[in-house]
């Protein structure tokens, strides 16, 4: 009784010198961030590609699948900024709207598995035992099989209105492995830790301890990694495309256009040229980002930047 | 140490058992053979269309867990069973697999030891021209997925022969159709086609391995033993080689199991886009069949390498870490 009567005086106690340190550990973070020349570049890289990807399919005089009978196949012009394939359909438009849809698989496909990811992790991590068995092992066998058999043999079920959302949903379900084992290795290390013992001891629940206090305490790693995933999915999800086993048509995403670019490679370099580089610059910002946010947060892997 | 292998080898037979059991049900919920014979032209009889799923043993109408039953009973006897088209699995993958064990291998190799040697130099030369230039360059290729690079080096390939006259570079194909000759001839022949797969593979896993390793041994470098082992009289090079280098791969070890399904994955991608006959390019090709046969032993066969390739590390680790040789 005479504990809970005392808890929030002793709460506020411990938690008065814990204050200061803490907003100046976001501040840090922050000047380090904006300290680190790649994280700057690669933002302002990946705003720029938002914005050609939300802007471009809007100021652009053609539709996704509009036509030009009377320029197919040409060069860029000031009609079509990016040319046109071979049906007459403006590549602006349709790398603009690809990446679009690249962005957002990327975006979904890093929270979804990253959150899986997390839970797996800390929930094997913390309870071990049986627990902890069954979950790895879960892991190790989705690690078997390379995730692209399992897609392209569920790829009819991308067709539709929302088959990107199920492609996004398998990506996420087949990439969250490694991470996970990342994840509950450190939390084996947290558990031992004394504010873990005291919250336990406390009374709180597991799956408050892992929620509030374990998960929060690796969340630098997890958004760095959260970060590299965004690019994995993009360049999984290109390549599931390119043989017409990711997204399908009418959705459009950079995959797509490239593969149909590539067999006009030679003759047409724009229609291959154009969405190529679109997704290497936006693969390339994400990991400079991602590699720099990593250095930022993680203060182990100091000194490693070149 | 032999008990610990056993252990671990054990654990992959299951695994992979269940791997290719996941697959083939997948496969054959999700494929549908009868549309493969239904849209042939002319329209083949219903009557036909089913004696003929039944004689294959992919006939909807039967049970799954009977269907199951009969092809992991012969696939436990090494027969996958046949193929759509009536051939049989286990012949024809028999041939491809070489293909597709040749490239991967190879690739392994040379990449792998690329990068490795590339990324502890550079973690030595750190903040150096050379490792900038090695980092930066990891740093690209790790951008570009695989799918476009083999794509870039084909089309590379093409513009530089168009550009000096004649095949200089051969991309399409695993040898020229219907060479005749001797068999240094012959061998000569597909290795000049192996060049630019190999190639494309390779990269991608220097960049990984490269990146990595370097990471690895900065944080060897800096640590006691090595400065110990300095102290103690061993030259930088021996010092180098025999405690930094050797305690900075066994982390290396591991990321090697992780990446190697990346690698399969890979491989299946340059085979398509080199016009190689290999499991990759079969795999995709069947999907578009519809033959759940043959995806279900191409897994198993995937399934296998990446265990293989998961024990060959798990031998390393031993032999670079003596700790777990108890």
């Amino acid at each position: 009784m005479s504990s809970t009567t005392e808890r929030p005086d002793r709460g506020s106690q411990t938690e008065a010198p814990a204050v200061p340190p803490a907003p100046s550990r976001l501040k840090d973070v922050l000047r380090q961030l904006i300290a680190t020349r790649r994280v700057i570049i690669g933002f302002a890289m990946l705003a720029g590609l938002a914005l050609l990807a939300f802007l471009g399919p809007v100021i652009s005089p053609w539709g996704i699948t509009e036509r030009d009978y009377l320029a197919t196949l040409d060069g860029p012009s000031p009609e079509h900024w990016f040319g046109t394939n071979r049906t007459g359909q403006d590549i602006f438009t349709q790398s603009a709207a690809g990446l679009q849809k690249s962005l957002l698989i990327g975006l979904l496909v890093a929270m979804i598995s990253t959150a899986v990811a997390a839970l797996v992790g800390a929930f094997a991590g913390y309870f071990g035992g049986l627990t902890d068995r069954a979950l790895m092992w879960v892991a190790d066998l989705a690690l078997v099989l390379p995730s692209f058999v399992i897609l392209a043999i569920l790829s009819k079920h991308f067709m539709g209105a929302s088959g990107w959302l199920i492609l996004v949903v398998l990506l996420a379900g087949l990439s969250w492995m490694v991470t996970s084992k990342m994840v509950r290795g450190m939390t084996i290390s947290l558990r031992e830790r004394e504010y873990i013992h005291a919250a336990r001891f406390m009374g709180v629940p597991p799956r408050k301890i892992i929620l509030r206090h374990i998960l929060p305490n690796m969340s630098s790693l997890l958004i760095a990694d959260a970060t590299i995933m965004v690019s994995t999915a993009i360049i999984g999800e290109t390549a599931l495309s390119y043989f017409g086993l990711g997204v399908q048509p009418p959705d459009i995403t950079l995959g797509i256009v490239i593969a149909d670019g590539a067999n006009f490679a030679t003759t047409a370099p724009w229609m291959f040229l154009f969405p190529t580089a679109l997704l290497v610059l936006l693969v390339l910002a994400v990991n400079m980002i991602g590699d720099g946010l990593r250095d930022a947060l993680d203060p182990t892997s100091k000194s490693r930047r070149s | 140490m032999g008990k610990f292998l056993a252990r671990r080898l054990l654990n992959y037979v299951v695994l992979i058992f269940l791997a290719t059991s996941f697959a083939y049900v997948l496969a054959a919920t999700n494929l549908a053979p009868r549309d493969y014979f239904e849209q042939m032209q002319p329209p083949p009889d219903p009557e036909l269309v089913n004696a003929q799923l039944d004689r294959l043993n992919l006939n909807d109408q039967t049970p799954l867990a009977e269907r199951y039953v009969t092809w992991m009973g012969g696939a436990l006897t090494g027969d996958f069973g046949q193929t759509i088209q009536g051939g049989s699995v286990t012949d024809q993958m028999l041939m491809k697999a070489g293909v597709t064990l040749r490239l991967i291998v190879v690739a392994t190799l040379i990449g792998s030891f690329m990068g490795i040697a590339i990324g502890a130099y550079a973690a030595i030369r750190q903040y150096r021209a050379f490792d900038k230039a090695a980092t930066g360059a990891s740093f690209f290729v790790l951008s570009i997925p695989t799918v476009v690079i083999a794509i870039v080096i084909q089309v590379g390939a093409a513009a530089f022969n168009d550009f000096i006259g004649f095949q200089f570079f051969r991309y399409s194909g695993e040898y020229t159709a219907g060479i005749q000759g001797e068999w240094w001839e012959l061998l000569i022949n597909r290795v000049y086609h192996a060049i630019l797969p190999t190639l494309v593979l390779a990269l991608a896993l220097f960049a990984a391995f490269a990146r990595y390793q370097r990471n690895m041994m900065l944080d060897v470098l800096g640590s006691d033993f090595v400065r110990t082992a300095m102290a103690k009289g061993l030259t930088r090079r021996k010092a180098l080689f025999k405690h930094a280098l050797r305690t900075a791969m066994i982390p290396t070890i591991t990321y090697f199991t992780f990446t190697f399904g990346m690698l399969v994955s890979g491989a299946t991608f340059t085979e398509k886009i080199y016009a190689w006959h290999g499991m990759g390019a079969w795999l995709i090709d069947s999907i578009a069949r519809q033959d759940v046969h043959v995806v279900a032993a191409v897994s198993w066969f995937m399934a296998v390498t990446i265990m293989l390739a998961s024990f060959l590390s798990d031998i390393l680790y031993a032999w670079l870490d003596p700790r777990v040789r108890v």
